[in-house]
């Protein structure tokens, strides 16, 4: 029976502090708890180092809240003061402006928007609350043909097939084993199709105000209609918001993107935050033969020809590279602000991005293009 | 299970740096508490980091102190049972069928059966060590059946029954994290999170790697990689690019190049992307200039 005792005295402060990281939002299994104790005991342990690494390795807290555990560890082992706790963004965040306060910003000639600069300067970081949406009918629809139209690619697993390239050579055996060993038919192996992986970038500056959230509803219903899509806001900040949008209803996902974007309608550096994206190799990875689409209207305050490069590495490992501008409406649209025209050679398609419909019919269509 | 304490007669985390110092691996204490804990508690060891830290060279440490076989698993998209586990060898069933005539025989014996890494390792668990490199690139299908593997340490085959190994294995595995493993799989493994070295520990571990390369050129060079780092490259130099960059300096320099710029004539070696390279060729020499000084 002893062993459903109440721990021993000694092993009470490191008990202790599992519940107050799981306060803080680590998450930590009973099990871990039990290879925390044991490694303790394993290290002796001589100073409190130990016990932090000890606590590193079998609690296992992600490297970017490293800070986070630090800070707890020292509160609840060395009575320090809880500072540093919040610091340090999450993740999922990366800062796309330099602070240039004073320093002059040539390009301004092609803007409707005038203060679209002050807004870039000023980084409005804002909170956002979205209304309840109505479903529409174009994400209905999307979410229903998603399985059947989205672009697909083969899968290095194999499938059962009438015919294919390669002989299934366990089930031909198998079915030889009954007949003798006598091989009566071939069994064939082809391989299997997956869906690609879609990375959607979407602008959520000033200037595309009155799109955010339908764009965000986009992002959301193509998230919970096929497996790997990725989801990023920028503006004056890049923010992954695929987390968010894996929640299942709409309100939630939406609500729950608003707390974590914080650049909501203030300026854009489209050049910057995707160079900031591409930067991050966990994120440029995900562009990689992947349906990358940019929602954005393109109307950029940095400078084109960055814009251009960033967008050139992202043609270059992405499948096919859509950009979706609201500007683009009718059959004889070409892009006349400096931005897009820098862009337009390296985009695959550059179409109407200005309605959820109109979005989602070019993405229904993607799988009959070819690979560019 | 429990804890088995020592381990080849290595009992702490020192004796361990200690050992995989002489396997010519220089250690943090960090990593070397991990690995030592991961040993002790029989459990998995996680390693992640970014490219080029050495995830891969301390497994091959790891094997090397031990003194097993390292068996290694490089994963990837759609890594499945027959790559991982066992394959039956399907040519050789069948002549054995065709070759049996009237007698009976039982093609799904030991000499049918392909061991692929993850068998092999729990067939001989005393003797080798299981690297399973890149985990983040399989797909989810293989990390949830790997998770019954780390768990359990058994394999099922349905035409022979349950193989179990003798004594829990070591395992390492290493992810690039370009995605998010599955936090249980986390939650089983001993975890570290391997970042650059201190610029002192990488000063010694190029010396260490590449004999021939004087302590002023390795500080040199890793100085300069260090700043290398700081800038937002889409591949930055890892531990493997500064030892090539402190080995193919000192080549030219004996070629009769002179110093600083033997340090530039050799950058192909530290930053292998054409964009790369532009975006700091502005800046190189003034880099080189600060980090020979």
């Amino acid at each position: 029976m002893s062993e459903f005792d109440s721990p021993p005295r000694a092993a009470r402060p490191f008990i202790a502090f599992i519940p107050l990281l799981r306060a803080n939002g680590f998450a930590i299994a009973p099990e871990q708890t039990i290879a925390f104790l044991s490694a303790i005991a394993l290290l002796g342990p001589r100073d409190l180092e130990d016990v932090r690494r000890a606590g590193l390795a079998t609690l296992a807290p992600p490297p970017e809240r490293r800070a986070a555990y630090d800070a707890l560890f020292d509160m609840h082992f060395l009575d320090a003061e809880g500072d540093g706790l919040d610091e340090g963004e999450e993740d999922d965040v990366v800062r796309v402006q330099e602070d240039r306060r004073g320093m002059d910003d040539p390009l301004a000639a092609d803007e409707s928007n005038e203060s679209g600069e002050d807004a870039t300067r000023a980084e409005a970081l804002v909170e956002r609350r979205f209304g309840p949406a109505g479903p529409g009918d174009a994400l209905r629809r999307l979410s229903r043909e998603a399985g059947r139209r989205l672009p697909k690619r083969l899968s290095y697993r194999r499938l059962r097939a009438r015919r294919g390239a390669a002989v299934d050579l366990r089930r031909t055996l198998r079915d030889a084993a009954r007949n003798d060993g006598e091989v009566i038919r071939l069994s064939h192996l082809k391989r299997r199709m997956r869906p690609r992986r879609l990375l959607v970038l979407i602008d959520v500056s000033g200037s595309m105000k009155a799109r955010t959230q339908d764009n965000l509803s986009l992002a959301h219903a193509l998230t919970q209609a096929t497996p790997r899509v990725e989801a990023f806001t920028f503006g004056t900040r890049l923010t992954r918001v695929t987390r968010p949008m894996r929640l299942k209803r709409r309100e939630q996902a939406l609500a729950s993107a608003a707390q974590i974007v914080s650049d909501w309608d203030g300026g854009t550096r489209i050049g910057d935050a995707l160079k900031a994206f591409l930067a991050v190799p966990r994120f440029a990875s995900y562009a990689r033969g992947a349906v990358t689409l940019i929602i954005s209207d393109g109307l950029e305050r940095g400078d084109p020809a960055a814009l251009a490069e960033a967008v050139a590495r992202l043609s270059r490992s992405a499948w096919r590279l859509s950009w979706l501008t609201p500007l683009a409406v009718g059959r004889d649209f070409r892009p006349r602000t400096q931005a897009l025209i820098a862009i337009s050679r390296f985009v695959d398609d550059m179409v109407d991005g200005g309605s959820t419909p109109a979005i989602v019919d070019h993405i229904l269509a993607l799988q009959r293009r070819r690979a560019a | 299970m429990a804890p088995r304490g020592s381990i080849v007669g290595i009992d702490s985390p020192e004796a361990l740096e200690r050992a995989l110092r002489s396997a010519y691996y220089l250690a943090d204490e960090g990593l070397a508490t991990a690995a030592y804990l991961a040993l002790a508690l029989g459990k998995p060891l996680l390693l992640e980091g970014s490219p080029g830290v050495g995830k891969t060279e301390a497994a091959k440490a790891i094997a090397a102190v031990l003194a097993r076989r390292l068996i290694r698993l490089q994963c990837y998209e759609g890594i499945d049972a027959s790559a991982a586990l066992y394959e039956w060898n399907y040519p050789r069933q069948m002549l054995a069928i065709r070759q049996a005539g009237e007698q009976t025989i039982d093609i799904y014996g030991e000499p049918f059966l392909i061991e692929r890494p993850m068998l092999a390792s729990l067939r001989s668990p005393d003797s080798t060590v299981l690297l399973i490199d890149e985990i983040d690139r399989s797909d989810q299908e293989f990390e949830a059946f790997l998770l019954e593997f780390l768990s359990d340490f058994q394999i099922s085959i349905p035409e022979r029954g349950t193989v179990r190994a003798a004594e829990r294995p070591v395992v390492v595995l290493t992810s690039n994290r370009t995605r998010d493993l599955h936090e249980a799989l986390r939650r089983r493994c001993v975890y570290h999170w391997i970042d650059y070295p201190t610029p002192e520990r990488e000063a010694r571990i190029v010396m260490a790697r590449a004999s021939s390369v004087a302590e002023g050129t390795a500080r040199a060079v890793v100085a300069a990689v260090g700043r290398l780092r700081r800038e937002p490259l889409s591949k930055a130099p890892g531990i493997a690019e500064a030892v090539d960059w402190a080995e193919a300096a000192t080549l030219l320099n004996r070629g009769g190049a002179r110093w600083p710029d033997a340090f530039k004539r050799s950058i192909g070696v530290a930053l292998k992307d054409e964009e790369d390279l532009a975006y700091v060729s502005g800046r190189l020499d003034a880099m080189i200039a600060e980090s020979v000084a």
